[in-house]
């Protein structure tokens, strides 16, 4: 909570997370989800991996449907890039994806080498077929987290919320 | 070619029917693209079989998922070097996330069949199981012959894991044996089987 008694959206995602029944989070950690990955780290009824590239957390995630349970991909939106041909075993075999996406090279981006994969992002998942959400204020995270979520699993398909930098705040790079 | 070239005997077939023999429902199977489909769809069709027969790299990872999902199962990944160099980066992910139930099979020919064999960097002597050691997957070993895949079998099949074993075959093609090719129908199977509901 906030000092307005507000929850935090980050709380929130985790709080969507759990009532939907996800029981495996798969991360490259990213400075966007270190409160999430935290909260999800500490839940006994969660297994969180870290992943050293993101498209293992796809397979992963494929294997955690097979097996019967849900799980998240949180990952940043260079690491978007890294999913491609995997998300090809998705695509093919219907699974349900649930991918939370912080990121980069948008809003008032100081770090050029972010711009080219932050810009190319939504297109790129949606060249493979994956659904695309974006929540741009705090108000928004809950319900665009929990419809993604009810999309995926619901409906059995590839769905990514992008957490945008107007949200989530602009890294800066001073050196004064 | 490696120095060990001249001991390999062993042929793919026969390895993963000894890999998958007597397996009742308490092994599921994940193979790697190509020739690892042929092979377990060779073995013998199952509901608990998954044929990643595309996204090369990710049968690994693929199984490590399973595994987290189904503590109660022994998971084994059945795939090729090529497929597995394709991301080395998982045996560090196995080897932290640590499921005891996985078990990582490699049939190593030191080529890529299906694309001419050309030779992978195994043939130059690129060393996987001292990869997965250094990823900290303790039980890890390269079998050559007959005699030593007998002896670690039941290791493979039943000790705590994860488990990492390459083992080198001939570099010959098989017959042709496809498995179901849909995997949203080997999806609905293995998930039926396992959970009652597709």
């Amino acid at each position: 909570m906030n000092s307005n008694g507000v929850a935090d959206w980050r709380d929130q995602i985790y709080d969507v997370l759990r009532e939907n029944d996800v029981h495996h989070v798969a991360h490259v950690p990213d400075g966007g989800h270190a409160k999430l990955i935290k909260h999800c780290e500490a839940d006994k009824n969660m297994k969180t991996v870290t992943l050293t590239t993101e498209e293992e957390g796809v397979g992963m995630l494929v294997g955690s449907w097979l097996g019967g349970e849900r799980g998240v991909l949180l990952i940043q939106s260079s690491g978007v890039g890294n999913c491609m041909n995997m998300l090809s075993a998705v695509k093919h075999g219907k699974f349900p994806l649930l991918m939370i996406v912080s990121m980069r090279g948008t809003w008032g981006e100081g770090m050029p080498w972010q711009v080219p994969m932050g810009q190319a992002t939504r297109e790129v998942l949606e060249a493979m077929g994956v659904i695309v959400y974006e929540a741009d204020t705090a108000a928004a995270v809950r319900e665009t987290v929990e419809a993604a979520a009810w999309l995926a699993f619901g409906s059995s398909v590839a769905v990514a919320v992008l957490l945008t930098q107007h949200l989530i705040g602009t890294k800066k790079f001073t050196t004064a | 070619m490696s120095t060990t070239a001249t001991r390999i005997s062993l042929e793919r077939r026969g390895v993963v029917k000894a890999l998958v023999a007597d397996r009742g429902n308490d092994l599921l199977a994940v193979s790697g693209i190509g020739s690892p489909c042929w092979d377990l769809a060779a073995a013998g069709d199952h509901p608990m079989n998954f044929y990643l027969n595309g996204a090369m790299g990710g049968a690994a990872s693929i199984g490590l998922g399973l595994a987290l999902a189904q503590p109660g199962k022994r998971v084994m990944v059945i795939t090729g070097d090529g497929e597995l160099l394709m991301n080395l980066g998982i045996l560090a992910t196995i080897g932290v996330a640590a499921p005891k139930n996985l078990s990582v099979v490699v049939l190593d020919n030191q080529v890529y069949l299906e694309t001419g064999a050309q030779p992978t960097h195994t043939a130059h002597g690129v060393d996987l199981t001292a990869v997965a050691k250094a990823c900290t997957i303790a039980s890890a070993e390269t079998i050559y012959e007959q005699g030593q895949l007998d002896a670690a079998l039941p290791r493979i099949r039943r000790a705590d894991g994860p488990i990492f074993v390459v083992i080198k075959i001939l570099p010959d093609k098989a017959k042709l044996v496809l498995p179901p090719l849909e995997a949203t129908y080997t999806k609905h199977r293995i998930r039926e089987a396992l959970t009652g509901r597709p």
